[in-house]
């Protein structure tokens, strides 16, 4: 039965096909030079930053894309160093210490600029400051304020009166800071976005600048400091920052724009990346990193990064209360076969928490792996070959590799010491939730620091913290953190801060497990990209040549 | 037709009613908060955090306050993104998510009633085999495979388009495909289906007798019965394409509210997840009217009834 007569098939096959190659055609004339192409000309900087960020105003920024992008646009007292982020003049151009190193003067330079003319002053870091401390801001890090005399009162609210915190005006170009106790490292915590200034009146301008939801973080509304302007910001589609013409030192900025692309799949930032729309990704996803150490090793980056993975345990509750338990589960985990075997991205396997290449700081060295004082252990805490020993739970998070993590160390902890342990998958803010209640026994953690100095990982387990979760307080590991840092002598103090860390892993409420390296791939034209701890790479030195 | 829509109105706003108080309990009830992070703020900043929310309010206070402001059309200022408000979060995505949706739901009705209809057509040939192997390949090979696919091949190899973002005209072609196959599939088969049906009945071979041509036989007496289940599929079909899918949308970057449906939920961005559940509740509720009346008006067997 033929009801359509063929030529009426034939006519309609023949359009459609004329249709697909008109469409093929379009598209092949539309060919265009990829995006790095016209960067590299252009000097205009294609990178993947991760999630779309949240805001971009600088005193909320709480992930490192927000730092990132906080950077660009604002600029604090002391800068940092492209090679080694060693603080360096920014907005002052010197600074004076006191011998009893808890008055800091700064000297602002004059030919600072705000991006709408107006002359940044020692005021504007005074406001900067005073914002960041406002309780009802609810900025997520003002606690790194609290080095300021005065700071915690004010942000707590048992003061109100911001004239009594250590940070006063003595003229427009004169900043004048006292802190709570000797901070060796408070150069290097200047860095941290959370100590930028803002032009209050820029923000004013949009409502309260002492609560959220302000939006004057818009395009044609941000008042900034830094070496760029933003120009674009399109939730999820990009956002665009150029040079900015009143940047004090605009002359030595090379790149003429950054266009930051919110890709929060890693496999789709990888696509992009190969079909030259990104110079630079924000990661590399894990299985993709043997093929490129392969095929174009050039493009593939493993910086050492300040990201420690470890294990936090529950000393709350049985049998993890038992610390020679705790030990025999540290000492049994092979961490060099988990670096090995199942990461492969330059990662070094952890036996502190602190990773290495601190300055001033050397890690104490840590127990190691030893599968037989582990068993020996065990034994003498009264479970013999984990023999009336209870499953143990571990929790962890869906992402990255943290399952093959937890199966790679539950089959070790069965191997070696015959203890059964039981795997927990959760979303994050369940995880987080759970811990915050201290319902779990055993889960994957891992830790970031936010500048140079071992206390952003060593004040985790001080019994005041709000990031401890394990129930595990020590009065001696507190007084000696309380007495580093009241120490001048840098020695001095780093011998006393890695007596705390060596007493904390001997107790061993955490047990790590690895110092993360940051994967990434970036185009053979940036230039200027160095290999930092804190992954920060001051735009003002990067630049693209062939 | 009047006693009808008006019935059915009454209907959906009682259903919308229901949606919205059991998703408002229901996402706070789920464990963590907005607020929940990796670095743990303290008391005093959860605290201001809370109350500059309402969230420190009895949860039924919070309740009528946002049913109140929602009366008023404004679904509040979301959580993840402190500058923004919900409105202005669906106002900017949503239009993004429609024209990927009805360019790839325009798409996906031509390819698939043609090839339903060739293959119907042309029942047990092999033109019919090559639409139903078309159909049966489009419903089971997912779109994060297909995606993925074409990408390396036109986007990586050919350099013709973007692999990801939503720039120009040309970071349209590779989405809408992909989503435009995936929907077409079961179209082609629904097509098809229905056109059989259709085929065998009496006023077929009466308009055959009367010698009008097969080409009008086909376009002018039996689309109009065939379509009936694709017409039925494309009422929540439409809503789900217009409202952006999260798979293409992860795949290709795209700035849509679809991404938003499961992001929001994992933020725990209360104000969000409501915005977006209401907005996906109502297109549903009024593409299925609309497709109840289509349905009438194309089958004369359809009553409407209140």
């Amino acid at each position: 039965m033929r009801l359509l007569p063929p030529r009426s098939l034939r006519r309609l096959a023949v359009r459609g096909a004329a249709a697909l190659l008109v469409a093929a055609g379009l598209a092949g004339c539309l060919q265009r030079e990829t995006n790095v192409q016209r960067g590299d000309r252009e000097q205009v900087l294609h990178r993947g930053m991760g999630a779309d960020p949240s805001d971009l105003d600088p005193h909320l920024a709480v992930n490192i894309a927000e730092a990132d992008l906080a950077s660009a646009l604002f600029e604090g007292l002391v800068a940092e160093d492209p090679q080694d982020l060693r603080p360096v003049p920014g907005v002052a151009t010197r600074w004076e210490i006191s011998p009893d190193q808890l008055t800091y003067t700064f000297h602002l330079r004059p030919e600072a600029k705000w991006s709408d003319g107006r002359p940044v002053t020692a005021q504007d870091f005074v406001e900067g400051w005073r914002r960041m401390l406002t309780p009802t801001l609810g900025a997520e890090n003002a606690g790194l304020l609290y080095v300021l005399q005065g700071g915690e009162a004010f942000h707590k609210g048992a003061n109100r009166d911001f004239g009594a915190v250590g940070v006063s005006a003595v003229d427009a170009a004169t900043l004048r800071v006292r802190l709570e106790h000797p901070t060796p490292h408070f150069l290097s915590l200047l860095t941290h976005p959370a100590w930028l200034p803002v032009s209050l009146p820029a923000v004013a301008a949009h409502g309260d600048p002492f609560a959220r939801g302000n939006a004057w973080t818009r395009p044609g509304r941000l008042v900034g400091n830094g070496p760029f302007r933003l120009t674009e910001w399109a939730p999820n589609r990009r956002i665009v920052v150029e040079k900015s013409p009143t940047y004090w030192d605009a002359a030595r900025v090379r790149l003429n724009a950054i266009h930051f692309h919110p890709i929060d799949n890693p496999d789709a930032e990888e696509r992009a990346f190969r079909s030259g729309q990104l110079h630079l990704t924000y990661v590399l996803p894990y299985g993709k990193i043997e093929a490129y150490r392969q095929n174009s090793p050039e493009l593939l980056r493993t910086d050492p990064y300040l990201n420690t993975y470890f294990f936090r345990l529950n000393v709350r509750q049985a049998p993890l209360n038992n610390e020679r338990v705790r030990r025999a589960l540290a000492l049994a985990v092979d961490r060099t076969a988990i670096v090995e075997k199942i990461l492969r991205g330059g990662q070094r396997p952890a036996f502190s928490l602190t990773p290495p290449g601190l300055p001033g700081y050397t890690p104490p060295a840590g127990s190691g792996t030893d599968p037989d004082a582990a068993r020996a252990l065990l034994a003498e805490a009264g479970f013999p070959g984990g023999r009336g020993l209870p499953p143990l739970e571990l929790l962890f998070n869906t992402s990255g590799n943290h399952r093959l993590i937890a199966e790679a160390v539950q089959e070790m902890w069965r191997r070696e010491l015959g203890v059964e342990v039981r795997l927990t998958n959760q979303e994050f803010k369940v995880v987080l939730s759970e811990r915050r209640a201290g319902r779990y026994q055993m889960m994957l953690s891992d830790w970031v620091g936010d500048y140079l100095d071992a206390t952003t990982f060593l004040d985790l387990w001080r019994s005041d913290s709000g990031n401890n979760h394990t129930g595990w307080t020590n009065p001696k590991y507190d007084a000696l953190l309380f007495a580093a840092a009241r120490t001048a002598d840098p020695v001095a103090r780093a011998s006393q801060l890695r007596e705390a860390e060596q007493l904390m892993l001997e107790s061993a409420p955490i047990i790590p497990v690895y110092h993360n390296t940051h994967v990434f791939l970036v185009q053979p034209s940036v230039r200027g990209w160095h290999r930092t701890l804190l992954d920060h790479h001051p735009y003002k030195h990067v630049w693209l040549e062939k | 037709m009047f006693r009808f829509v008006t019935s059915r109105l009454l209907q959906s706003l009682l259903a919308l009613f229901l949606v919205i108080t059991a998703t408002f309990f229901m996402i706070r009830f789920v464990p963590g908060g907005p607020f929940t992070a990796e670095k743990a703020v303290t008391p005093e900043i959860l605290r201001n955090l809370e109350a500059h929310y309402g969230l420190d309010q009895p949860l039924w206070r919070q309740y009528l306050d946002y049913l109140g402001s929602l009366a008023q059309g404004d679904l509040g200022p979301s959580f993840k993104y402190p500058n923004r408000t919900v409105n202005e979060i669906i106002a900017d995505k949503l239009p993004v998510s429609a024209e990927l949706g009805a360019l790839a739901l325009a798409l996906a009705l031509f390819l698939g009633i043609t090839l339903g209809t060739f293959a119907a057509v042309r029942r047990n040939t092999w033109v019919d085999y090559t639409a139903s192997t078309f159909g049966m390949a489009g419903i089971s090979i997912p779109t994060f495979v297909v995606g993925p696919l074409l990408v390396l091949a036109f986007a990586i190899h050919l350099g013709w388009f973007n692999a990801s973002g939503w720039y120009g005209p040309t970071d349209r072609v590779l989405p809408v495909v992909v989503l435009g196959i995936a929907y077409a599939a079961p179209i082609s088969r629904l097509t098809r289906g229905g056109m059989l049906e259709v085929l065998h009945q009496d006023f077929i071979r009466t308009a055959r007798a009367k010698g009008a041509s097969e080409f009008r036989i086909i376009t002018r007496h039996a689309l109009r019965g065939g379509l009936l289940p694709v017409v039925s599929y494309l009422g929540p079909a439409a809503a789900g394409i217009l409202t952006g899918s999260f798979v293409i949308e992860t795949i290709f970057q795209i700035p849509g509210i679809g991404r938003e449906f499961v992001n929001s939920a994992f933020n725990r961005d209360y104000t969000l997840v409501l915005g977006t559940v209401i907005l996906y509740a109502v297109l549903i509720m009024a593409l299925n009217l609309v497709v109840d009346i289509v349905q009438a008006w194309m089958n004369p067997k359809v009553r409407l009834e209140a």
